[in-house]
Order: structure tokens, then C-alpha cells, then sequence
């Protein structure tokens, strides 16, 4: 064990990092759930303005969920090559995430323009304050994940990434998956039950 | 420091489990987005996807975040504030009259 591992120990014998990180988690299930809550709530009080019927586009959301679906595998196999000490396929797949991560915003970016385009603004109705704050809230998470990864493959590159740091991918892969999950829940909620 | 840490974490699932989690994950993505489109479905989309993306979710969490195996202290941070989430979220739909008993 690494002087570093043995700092964050607890006395339950896991890692302050990892609990930290679970408990940002649980956290971010309360703004998700405050936030898809107020959504379900004011569904369909709209009065003016283009309302979900009218505006969501299936097809592209159904592609850009598989491309956030696909960036979790490659996390998950980034968190396998450093464990094994594989440097290369680490580099591959962090390098995957982030950019699949990187299209699934490029999707939210044109959606998001879109709309606007089609009338449906932050402040136009109720639809589009609610949709506006809870799928750009998710996306801000998304970005700050895609930064995120890209600092790992900095530190990849500078040598300072190998099987003993395999927890600072983890930390990233938990963050990661998260937002993945958020996601889930919102691909169904927002544009499945409409 | 003398005492040895404990360590309750079991080894992470192989590559082949992660393999056939994402094409468990995109059959069920097919089958909602395909579900949607069927009329046939519509009576019973809500039940129907809202089961499909709890699938999703626990197939994520369990395996790509490692749940299943890891310690159940990880369990309990992150499933009460879920729990807490879930009954607010209930609550407020009831509350608001968006569902009704």
C-alpha cells in the first residue's frame, strides 16, 4: 500500500475518497430528483409556447442516449486497462469517453438550438423553463465530467497515471456513470412519457 | 499505523461482464425507443418504460459503478438519498395533483 492509500484510509477500511465521492452521489440524487420532480409537476401547465408533443425529437435523443450509454462502457474499460497497469488502452478509452461525452453535447448544443429556433426559450412557458434547467443542469455535469477526463489523460500522458492511481479513474468512472444514470431517467421521464 | 486495514471490496466484474452489460443496455434502449413508436404500447408505455429504465439503472449502478460487489456501506450512502428522492418526487406528484389515488 502506497503512503497515500494508507492517508485516506478510514477505520472502516475503505477509502475517504471513494466515500466522499459516494456521498457527493447521493447528493446529486436530490438536485436530479428536486429538479426532475419540479418537471413532472408543472407538465403540461404550459398556456403558451411550443409544448413536448410538438418540439421533442426521438430519433436524435434515442442516438445521443447510445452515445452517453457507449461512453460508460469505455469507462469502464479505461478503469480496467489502468488497473492492469496497460497504459495504452487507458489513454484509448479515457480518450473515448471524453469524446463521446464531447458529442453527446455537441447533440444537446443542437437540440438546444433547435428549439429556440422553433420559439421555445428559458422564459416562453413552463415546458421550456422546466426542460431548459433540468437537461442543461445534467449537461453542465456532462461537461464538467468531459474536463474531468481530459485532466486523467493530461496526467496519462505526463507519466502520473498508473495502477496505483487506478482510484482517481474510478472516482471519475462513479462521477461519470452517474450522470449516465441522470440521464436514464430523463431520456424516460422528459421525452418517452410525454 | 499497526493495525492492517480491512478491505471488504470485492474484485471489480472482467471486461466480458462489462461487454455484455452495454448490449443489455442498448436491446433495452431499442426496446423502449421501439415501444414508443407502437401504438399497441401506448395503454401501457408509463409501466412498461419506467420498468425498462429501472433496469437500466440498477444494470448501470450494479455493474458499471461497481455496487453489486463493492462494500454495502457504498450501498447505503447512495441508495438513502435516492430512497429520499424517489418518495419527494412521489410526494409532490400527488401533492400537486399530477397523479391521484
Amino acid at each position: 500500500m502506497t503512503h497515500a492509500e494508507a492517508t485516506h484510509r478510514t477505520s472502516t477500511g475503505l477509502d475517504s475518497r471513494k466515500i466522499g465521492m459516494w456521498t457527493f452521489i447521493g447528493s446529486e440524487c436530490l438536485l436530479f430528483g428536486s429538479l426532475i420532480s419540479t418537471y413532472l409537476v408543472y407538465h403540461g401547465k404550459s398556456v403558451a409556447g411550443p409544448t413536448t408533443r410538438e418540439i421533442l425529437n426521438i430519433p436524435l435523443t434515442s442516438i445521443s442516449t447510445f452515445v452517453l450509454l457507449m461512453s460508460s462502457l469505455a469507462m469502464v474499460l479505461a478503469l480496467a486497462a489502468v488497473t492492469r497497469g496497460d497504459t495504452l488502452w487507458t489513454r484509448v478509452w479515457l480518450a473515448t469517453t471524453a469524446a463521446l461525452g464531447s458529442v453527446f453535447l455537441g447533440f444537446q448544443v443542437y437540440e438546444f438550438t433547435a428549439f429556440v429556433h422553433e420559439g421555445l426559450t428559458l422564459q416562453v412557458n413552463l415546458f421550456g423553463s422546466t426542460f431548459f434547467v433540468l437537461t442543461g443542469t445534467h449537461g453542465a455535469h456532462v461537461a464538467v465530467g468531459v474536463l474531468w477526463l481530459l485532466s486523467l489523460l493530461v496526467r496519462s500522458f505526463q507519466g502520473k497515471l498508473g495502477p496505483e492511481k487506478a482510484l482517481n479513474v474510478e472516482l471519475a468512472g462513479l462521477y461519470w456513470h452517474f450522470v449516465d444514470v441522470v440521464w436514464i431517467v430523463i431520456f424516460t421521464v422528459v421525452y418517452l412519457l410525454q | 499505523m499497526s493495525e492492517q486495514p480491512q478491505h471488504h471490496e470485492q474484485a471489480h466484474p472482467g471486461v466480458g461482464t462489462y461487454l455484455t452489460v452495454a448490449g443489455v443496455l442498448t436491446v433495452i434502449t431499442l426496446v423502449e425507443v421501439g415501444a414508443f413508436y407502437v401504438p399497441a404500447f401506448q395503454g401501457w408505455l408509463a409501466p412498461v418504460l419506467l420498468t425498462l429504465s429501472a433496469t437500466k439503472f440498477v444494470l448501470v449502478v450494479g455493474f458499471f459503478m461497481h455496487l453489486k460487489t463493492d462494500h454495502h456501506l457504498f450501498r447505503v450512502i447512495f441508495a438513502a438519498p435516492l430512497l429520499i428522492a424517489v418518495a419527494v418526487a412521489v410526494a409532490l406528484l400527488f401533492l400537486f395533483g399530477v397523479v391521484a389515488l
